[in-house]
């Protein structure tokens, strides 16, 4: 198996409709899964929206969701560890800017002692070899159960 | 009437339910138009105050017509007269010769009633039975019928001409989705008459319990009418479900579904001695050219109880003249466009659902169901057409949404020359329909 397999890390992406109540219905599934949100975010569209999670239970979460008729989607994403001090982002940016790699969305949380960049890019693949080479810390699967 | 069914001659495609009417030539048709029309004039002119009162108001008199373009010069009819004279006042013949009544949806506005005689139900079946011939159907079919049996005239209308031609009939009328899958797959039904929009959703509830129409059932035709629909809804039926789609056209005035295309799928054959029909332009009320899109206006030749003389039935299409592959001689028409009364004015431009819909059905990413909601923001109408994701549609990539809503939005407006907001729903949101489809929400306060 790719060693870079286990540094894909499955995040939810949840179709949503801009209306009173959605987010809540998503809420509600996931209680009842009982799965914990570990990351979460909404992207804006117009009239609609794009619901993003990391979940211990991504699986479970997405058959919970679909079985009440969400439309969703598995989309990989990178989990950087960061150093949780002034500049750390920016000397993360700088490496994936010489590296010619465009960050397609990202979002943060802060996870003491460390905080946690999730990545979207195009090149998972490259980035996942750019970012170790670096140095740096990538959570794999296993982070998230 | 007479009519002998002509069993299909082996290896020949042609098979008519009544050759010598079907393939008469035009002149001999117009002839027979022609002496109806004579017929039913001195009948109503001699027999109906109404008809008679208009035809003064006309100045009109039945030896003023001297031959069949003379049709131009009696008086229109319109839904309005067949509300204002509610229930029975059109009737020409005595009640105990009426066997039964029919009323109207009323999906735009009061219903209307329609009584017919024993010789009213058979120029109907007769009608019918010729149209489901000449789809390919037969005594070999099992035919389901999944319009609404009752007032509506659509069930008993398919029956009445499916048992005529002598197929198995399932009347199975509306609703119960998973019933009427079950009996298609146990019964081997090889055709459905139905809504388009519930042959969609019989195609979606089937995939959702397991079952490819296409693959798992014997469903090969669908009579599908009722309601306006494009030729991009027939290619998804068609492909996905594996189901002819055969267009159907009627109305509870004339007498119901009485007319369809032919397996050659080339526009509606419309029995010529049966309907008289002309196409004029809605607002000078005079006749297009040949080939021109315009106004439906029906008179019915041969009907007792309830005739109708130059009636307004508010559908746009355009009627060919030519010979059909089929070898039937009488004009048929292109697909419903649109109504009248469903055509919906935009900032000043008419806009039919129908052609909404052909647009969206271009877009391999969208659903089936669509909803237009209009406003007014001012003095400026907003249109907003709400569709449909397909779920392998969906992606993460809100940009690629955009650009998919974008595309879908500049398609409308190309064809529709105004500017529509397009709103991309969740899949199974919007409303669904077992009978005719309301698209329209129109919230204009003026």
């Amino acid at each position: 198996m790719d060693d870079r397999a286990k540094y894909r890390i499955k995040q939810l992406s949840i179709f949503s409709e801009n209306r009173p109540g959605r987010l809540m219905d998503i809420a509600r599934d996931m209680k009842e899964a009982q799965v914990n949100i570990l990351g979460f975010t909404i992207a804006e569209g117009s009239g609609y929206g794009v619901v993003r999670m990391l979940v211990d239970k991504p699986e479970k979460a997405y058959e919970k969701l679909t079985s009440e008729g969400h439309v969703v989607k598995f989309t990989d994403v990178l989990a950087v560890k960061m150093e949780d001090k002034p500049g750390g982002l920016y000397d993360l940016t700088v490496m994936l800017k010489e590296a010619g790699i465009n960050i397609e969305y990202a979002y943060g949380y802060r996870n003491h002692p460390s905080a946690v960049l999730i990545l979207k890019v195009e090149e998972v693949d490259r980035a996942i070899d750019c970012i170790l080479a670096s140095g740096r810390t990538l959570y794999d699967t296993s982070h998230f159960k | 009437m007479l009519s002998a069914h002509i069993p299909n001659i082996p290896g020949s495609k042609m098979a008519y339910w009544n050759p010598q009417i079907e393939t008469m030539p035009i002149s001999e048709l117009r002839a027979l138009q022609f002496k109806r029309l004579k017929a039913l004039v001195n009948r109503l002119y001699e027999h109906s105050p109404f008809y008679r009162q208009r035809m003064e108001a006309a100045n009109v008199e039945p030896d003023n017509l001297k031959k069949l373009e003379d049709v131009n010069k009696l008086p229109f009819m319109s839904k309005k007269d067949l509300r204002d004279y509610y229930p029975d006042k059109l009737f020409v013949v005595q009640k105990r010769d009426i066997i039964r009544y029919h009323a109207s949806s009323g999906t735009t506005g009061k219903p209307t009633i329609v009584g017919y005689t024993k010789n009213d139900i058979e120029t109907w079946s007769e009608s019918l039975a010729r149209a489901l011939t000449s789809a390919g159907l037969g005594q070999d079919d099992v035919i389901q019928i999944a319009n609404t049996y009752g007032l509506f005239t659509g069930g008993l209308g398919f029956h009445y001409a499916a048992e005529k031609i002598g197929a198995a009939v399932v009347p199975a009328s509306t609703g119960n989705t998973e019933r009427q899958i079950q009996l298609i797959q146990d019964l081997g039904v090889t055709a459905m008459a139905a809504t388009p929009s519930y042959m969609m959703y019989v195609g979606e509830v089937a995939e959702k319990i397991g079952v490819s129409i296409k693959n798992d059932t014997r469903l090969r035709v669908g009579l599908l009418g009722a309601e306006p629909w494009s030729e991009r809804m027939r290619d998804r039926i068609q492909d996905w479900l594996g189901v002819k789609g055969i267009n159907c056209f009627g109305a509870s005035e004339m007498a119901g579904p009485m007319f369809s295309e032919c397996a050659h799928q080339q526009g509606i054959h419309f029995w010529g001695d049966i309907c008289l029909l002309e196409i004029l332009d809605p607002k000078t009320s005079e006749p297009v050219g040949p080939e021109e899109k315009g106004e439906m206006v029906l008179t019915m030749l041969t009907k007792e109880a309830f005739p109708l003389i130059r009636y307004r039935i508010g559908d746009i299409t355009i009627k060919h003249e030519e010979k059909c592959a089929c070898g039937r001689t009488h004009p048929r028409i292109s697909r419903i466009t649109g109504r009248v009364d469903d055509m919906l004015i935009i900032r000043g431009i008419n806009v039919f659902p129908s052609q909404v819909e052909y647009s969206l059905m271009t877009n391999p990413e969208l659903g089936n169901e669509f909803q237009i909601v209009v406003d007014r923001k001012g003095a400026l109408d907003e249109m907003l057409v709400k569709v449909e994701l397909k779920p392998e549609a969906f992606t993460d990539n809100i940009i690629q949404l955009n650009a998919l809503r974008e595309r879908v939005e500049a398609k409308l407006r190309n064809l529709l020359n105004v500017s529509v907001d397009v709103e991309l729903v969740e899949p199974g949101s919007l409303p669904r329909f077992e009978g005719k489809a309301k698209r329209v929400v129109d919230r204009r306060v003026y």
